[in-house]
């Protein structure tokens, strides 16, 4: 198949939506379509040889934040000559509703259209204003994918209609080999976890009040967090004599993220809920390392009921000690739940995410609809 | 001199009204067109889904009791009136989960020669069931609320289509088959 991808911020900028492209097209070539990015990019800027740039960007504020966007009538311009000369059998428009090339490429093409959205939004003034002007363009829309139930919710609950749902991915590969965090290392006594420390959903309060008890058992014990918020929030939940054995690395490269995942014995995820699908741990898993999480139904589901990673009671911190005990003093049930999960975690990689976008594809091609084709 | 502006100025009025009920008759087209086929495709998805589950149930991979539910809800909803076929899919969907959910259906049917690609297939039918079903319903509805507007009613733009009807279903997948 021949796909045509837009790409509605800047191609230098690292981003959520700007990866989720960059790993669909290459899982999608690597499956042997034909793939070609529109993305808003300068145009001396290095680009990968698949991606097409429409022109600068400027910074512009909208609906309460500032994105680096790309219009006007060079860019719609190029997003005309771009679909003209692309004979593409499917035209795939990541977050439509943002007035960037999305919207472009809407106005430009008819035929078999996908679109994708990203982002959760509330009722604002600049949607109320805009909204005749986004409704014809998701008129056009044949086939319309939402990556989380929040991002498919506000959808449905301001223009109607239904979305189907396809999550995010995981590079599985990328997660396989690293060397651990200097200093660091699988050491039987290393519990880590990764998240937002001042989020309360994210659990983190839990694990603490769990280490608190586990240390005082086991004097080697140390404890590895990673992840955005102020690190005085941990230590003060954590006694005071345990202090030198509780590591905050606050916020993290990719790279060092994955280091930190082959840093740790137990990797812990103690959401107390919410997670529609838990990226991080999949990402864990992914790395290969043993995985404890609460058994909220979503970690359930991906953790195969405790096939592929320990589960404890959610919310309860005795439970989690309990568990995360038991496993520290079984290295060979470590090894097994780790191998199991480098099986479960598959059905997250991007190649079965992309084999169902491209399930998405058939739908919208199937009978004589035609290629996609320019709207005059 | 009056008269001339007076003329002028409704003729601009008609021009302008002309061109707007002409957009919006070829935006009431257009979507009419897509939703045609958006029926299409979801025909063919749910064609494509009885056959696979015929060619389950005759594939001699699984026991004669599974197969002979499986073949007899296809064979129902391949034969269903147009009263009858959203019940008749919908039982489909039933029949297929209860065999599917069956205690390692997926292993024992990869194991097996020629399991997997089946298995792969039936994956594939069930996912597009699901998908061209919401695209099929998403084209109804704004179609049904273009149709409703006071100008489409009025100068009765969509000519002599029918008000479209939704397509409901139960088309949840198998449990060891979900997508999301």
């Amino acid at each position: 198949m021949r796909i045509g991808i837009v790409c509605p911020y800047t191609w230098d900028v690292p981003g959520g939506v700007k990866q989720h492209i960059d790993d669909l097209a290459q899982a999608l070539m690597a499956q042997g379509h034909d793939v070609s990015v529109i993305a808003p990019a300068a145009d001396d800027e290095e680009l990968p040889p698949y991606v097409t740039g429409a022109g600068r960007a400027v910074p512009v504020p909208y609906n309460g934040s500032v994105a680096r966007m790309s219009f006007g009538f060079l860019s719609a311009a190029r997003v005309r000559r771009w679909v003209r000369t692309g004979e593409f059998d499917v035209l795939h428009i990541h977050e439509p509703l943002i007035p960037s090339l999305g919207v472009l490429a809407c106005w430009a093409a008819k035929g078999p259209i996908v679109a994708t959205f990203h982002a959760s939004f509330s009722r604002s003034r600049a949607i109320a204003v805009a909204e005749p002007l986004l409704r014809s363009a998701l008129e056009k829309l044949t086939g319309r994918i939402a990556v989380s139930d929040a991002a498919r919710k506000s959808l449905v609950e301001q223009f109607g209609g239904d979305a189907v749902l396809i999550p995010n991915g995981v590079t599985v590969s990328r997660y396989a080999h690293a060397e651990p965090l200097d200093g660091w290392g699988p050491d039987g006594r290393t519990i880590g976890f990764l998240g937002r420390m001042d989020e309360e959903r994210k659990g983190l309060p839990i694990l603490l009040e769990a280490f608190d008890a586990l240390a005082a058992e086991r004097p080697g014990l140390k404890l590895l967090i990673a992840g955005p918020g102020d690190e005085k929030d941990v230590y003060e939940r954590v006694r005071r004599d345990f202090h030198d054995r509780v590591t905050v690395l606050g916020m993290v490269s990719e790279a060092d993220k994955i280091r930190a995942y082959h840093s740790v014995d137990v990797f812990c995820a103690p959401n107390t809920r919410g997670e529609s699908f838990g990226i991080v741990l999949a990402e864990a898993m992914a790395s290969g390392a043993t995985v404890l999480a609460s058994d909220i139904p979503a970690f359930r589901k991906v953790l195969g009921e405790g096939q592929a990673g320990a589960l404890f009671s959610n919310g309860d911190p005795a439970s989690l000690a309990r568990e995360a005990a038991a496993l520290l003093d079984a290295p060979e049930r470590r090894a097994k739940l780790a191998e199991e999960a480098l099986v479960a975690v598959r059905k997250y990689d991007w190649s079965t995410v992309a084999r169902d976008v491209v399930r998405v594809y058939e739908t919208v091609t199937t009978g004589g609809v035609g290629r996609v084709e320019e709207d005059l | 001199m009056t008269s001339t502006v007076v003329v002028l100025v409704v003729g601009i009025v008609v021009v302008l009204m002309a061109v707007y009920v002409s957009w919006r008759a070829g935006r009431l087209d257009r979507l009419h067109i897509r939703l045609e086929l958006a029926k299409e495709s979801l025909d063919a998805a749910l064609m494509r889904r009885r056959a696979v589950v015929l060619e389950l149930a005759g594939s001699r991979l699984l026991d004669p009791a599974t197969s002979l539910v499986l073949a007899a809800a296809a064979h129902e909803a391949r034969m269903a009136g147009p009263e009858e076929r959203e019940h008749a899919e919908s039982d489909l969907s039933r029949a297929l989960r209860a065999a599917a959910d069956q205690e390692r259906f997926r292993e024992r049917l990869s194991e097996s020669p020629g399991g997997s690609d089946l298995l792969e297939e039936l994956d594939a039918a069930v996912a597009k069931v699901v998908y061209s079903r919401r695209f099929y319903n998403n084209a109804v509805g704004v179609t049904r609320t273009a149709q409703r507007r006071w100008l489409a009613r009025t100068l009765r733009l969509a000519g002599h289509t029918e008000f479209p009807q939704f397509f409901e279903i139960d088309d949840n997948p198998p449990a060891t088959m979900a997508m999301e």
